[in-house]
């Protein structure tokens, strides 16, 4: 069994959340009364909207584009009116210009026209069909797929790598995937394979979904360059450097990207939306999602249309139960919690969790007291105690030095520290600085 | 923003660690060990361990309110300096003496450097090097009359028993001494009274996670290899005196030692022979309280040279 090398196996009662929610088949939900699409969902240039106030779209119509490489474009997930073209609540709680939209309920679906089996086989058609679609990585990043499927020329990809660590406690999206969509995560893996001209794929998945793992091992088996991985369930095994190291045995360089060591690695939702793209001409407007926590009524696995508001989600799902302390969107290590729920499901949304009070931690940052189970437990091998100190004293150059850059912000540090000190919030404060000053050097 | 959620930076659950429960446990490691030495030395004891504890703890909640913060004392971190400095004194000292020693261990040992976390040196230990060097009298005599009242026997602690006959007579009856190490030994401190508390306490405090099972394994290693190599009894100075005590917990307190895996094995090598350079080569009897405070210095200093090694950097490249 592999694993990475520094860790944390969850306690019990997180891997029983997480077992349960695997075992919830994906529902469909009802539509809102408003579709929210931020021009910005991904990491790259945002889009701009190409359509007009008061203009019908259909489902899959193209709404927003940019001239951008590292962008993507965005696609109504509905039939429906423009009502609005203005700022709104973005997934990430900052305000962002977003198409508004009003669904009908005619679901009236404009035509989609996917590549032949031979067309599939040119690179370049593929990476146009995949940027036309608008897929972007579904992990959470959500960095746009096409770029990741041209790598730079001097550094060939060997090995594709489906990511199914998805190793965070209450989230089962990926898993329900592999069972319910596991022919086109595996269709997808292989055009990956073959327009990047990769030589072998691989399917990695932690045991805690074995189920997964038997599925997808029997759809690979007539495959006889891919092979299913499994994982030991430990965190973060689904982060994409450490994913690398546990599947291939390289580290990929400190500020270098998988394809140094000649990998690529893709979300397993990401690859059924790339199948999807190419086989179907069906763009990215809906993904799967797991709502859960203990302040949720039941645990439940949805899919829902890019641009449906939280809070239509919650309500769909059976409401809240209890008093509830924090919504968090994403995972309960790296999630984002919401002030506010009228933020939409973008194209990186995993999930959503409601902690009741009870289960809300409230942070009271202490002095360090030097443990050392950050370090301990650190997968990146930095050493948290000390960055944080040097950045509460404004010493970001010393942060700087001992690779606070490196850090991939997976939260365990402070999962484990007993004076629960804020490192996450210090290591971005730093991290912005350090890029800051770059860019004012470069200049 | 009028928000009914709480909004924080992730993660968004934790493992439930806190301080307290590192104190609380340290605490519960250290009770068997009190309810011994109580029995072994007495109303003294009792009287010691309360003034020393009160003390500190005063001490921690005047420089607070001094330094108007918020005054935390359920952080159980100043008792277990109080406490741990107790178990380090001689039982029947003059009643000033803890209560001295408790306010100058927190002044000069923690407050002084900014409090919990920030010290440099072990709180209890300041305190008692201070009362060492400023009363060496009283805080050597005491161990006398404790003894001659309680028991009726004239020796003083083990381990200056053994400086004093270093010719060899004793090392033969030394077998007559470890059954009091272990069990019950009246001469030396409260610290001292029973080893198998100690190690009880001390391996509760590992499984715990409070204390790395490095520090007390390679400084009692070293200590053990050390007296054989340069021709002593290696159970008998594992034993006798604090070292036991100053393994289990006070070199293995966080904030005074280092952080990484490997230093702490160093720190712990070192502190064996700054101890064994100590008890053998200078008029000192007892080496592990100058032997930790000496090497707490260098807690940071070990850590910048084991750092270990970021992912994806590769060396020599």
């Amino acid at each position: 069994m592999k694993r990475i090398k520094r860790g944390l196996i969850f306690p019990e009662r997180y891997d029983e959340a997480k077992k349960a929610l695997g075992r919830k088949k994906i529902e469909e939900i009802s539509l809102p009364e408003e579709i929210i699409i931020p021009m910005s969902q991904h990491i790259g240039a945002p889009a701009s909207p190409i359509v007009s106030v008061g203009e019908r779209v259909l489902v899959g119509q193209k709404v927003a584009d940019s001239e951008a490489f590292i962008s993507a474009p965005m696609h109504s997930s509905v039939s429906g009116e423009v009502k609005a073209i203005e700022p709104r609540l973005g997934g990430d709680g900052k305000k962002v210009l977003s198409i508004v939209i009003t669904p009908d309920d005619k679901e009236e679906t404009i035509s989609f026209k996917g590549l032949s089996d031979e067309e599939a086989k040119d690179p370049d058609r593929v990476r146009a069909a995949v940027r036309e679609a608008g897929v972007v990585g579904m992990g959470g990043a959500g960095f746009p797929t096409h770029v990741k499927l041209t790598p730079p020329k001097d550094k060939p990809i060997f090995d594709v790598i489906i990511n199914g660590g998805e190793c965070e406690p209450y989230l089962a999206a990926d898993h329900r995937n592999f069972l319910e969509r596991g022919d086109k995560i595996l269709d997808g893996l292989k055009i990956i394979m073959a327009t990047v001209g990769a030589k072998r794929g691989y399917i990695g998945i932690e045991t805690n979904k074995i189920d997964a793992i038997y599925h997808m091992d029997k759809l690979a088996s007539s495959e006889g360059n891919i092979k299913v991985m499994p994982l030991n369930a430990i965190y973060p095994q689904g982060a994409e450097k450490q994913l690398i190291e546990t599947i291939l045995g390289k580290e990929v360089p400190s500020g270098g990207l998988p394809s140094d060591v000649g990998a690529l690695v893709q979300n397993a939702g990401t690859a059924a939306a790339i199948s999807e793209a190419v086989r179907g001409g069906r763009p990215l407007i809906e993904r799967t999602i797991s709502v859960s926590g203990h302040g949720m009524a039941s645990f439940t696995n949805i899919r829902a249309k890019i641009g449906t508001p939280i809070s239509h989600i919650i309500e769909e799902c059976g409401g809240f139960k209890g008093k509830i302390g924090k919504v968090v969107v994403g995972g309960p290590m790296t999630g984002v919690a919401l002030f506010d729920l009228s933020v939409p499901v973008i194209k990186g949304t995993s999930g959503v969790i409601a902690f009741t009070v009870e289960d809300t931690s409230i942070p009271n940052p202490r002095p360090c007291i030097r443990c050392g189970r950050c370090v301990d437990i650190c997968p990146v091998r930095i050493m948290p105690n000390y960055i944080s100190q040097y950045i509460e004293v404004d010493q970001v150059d010393r942060a700087d030095d001992f690779d606070v850059m490196d850090c991939i912000e997976c939260g365990l540090c402070s999962y484990v520290c007993p004076a629960t000190r804020p490192f996450i919030q210090l290591i971005r404060h730093a991290k912005a600085k350090i890029i800051a000053e770059q860019k004012r050097e470069e200049k | 923003m009028g928000s009914d959620y709480i909004v924080s930076t992730p993660p968004h659950i934790r493992s439930g660690e806190t301080i307290e429960k590192f104190m609380a446990w340290t605490f519960l490691a250290l009770t068997p060990l009190v309810v011994a030495g109580l029995y072994a030395f007495g109303f003294f004891a009792f009287r010691t361990l309360i003034l020393s504890i009160l003390s500190a703890v005063a001490m921690e909640a005047a420089v607070l309110r001094y330094r108007k913060m918020p005054i935390v004392i359920s952080d159980g971190s100043a008792i277990i300096t109080g406490l741990i400095l107790a178990l380090t004194l001689p039982p029947k000292v003059p009643y000033w003496i803890p209560i001295v020693g408790g306010a100058l261990a927190i002044f000069f040992g923690k407050q002084l450097f900014g409090g919990l976390g920030y010290n440099v040196f072990n709180p209890a230990l300041v305190g008692r090097a201070m009362l060492v060097l400023s009363w060496p009298s009283i805080m050597s005599g005491s161990w006398f009359t404790t003894l001659r009242e309680l028991d009726g026997i004239t020796t003083a602690t083990p381990l200056t028993a053994a400086k004093a006959i270093k010719a060899g007579t004793l090392i033969g009856d030394i077998s007559v001494v470890y059954k009091p190490l272990l069990f019950l030994n009246r001469g030396g401190c409260m610290g001292e009274v029973s080893a198998l508390l100690l190690i009880i306490g001390g391996l509760v405090l590992i499984a715990r996670r409070v204390v790395d099972w490095r520090i007390p394994l390679f400084y009692l290693g070293t200590v053990f290899v050390m007296s054989i190599l340069t021709g002593n009894n290696g159970v008998f100075n594992i034993l006798a005196g604090a070292l036991i005590f100053g393994a289990f917990f006070l070199a293995s307190d966080p904030v005074t030692s280092p952080v990484t895996r490997r230093a702490k094995m160093i720190y712990g090598i070192c502190l064996g022979l700054v101890t064994i350079l100590i008890r053998f080569y200078t008029s000192y009897s007892e080496g592990v309280m100058f032997a930790i405070l000496f090497m707490n210095s260098f807690a940071a200093l070990i850590d910048r040279y084991t750092r270990p090694i970021t992912f994806g950097t590769v060396k020599a490249k």
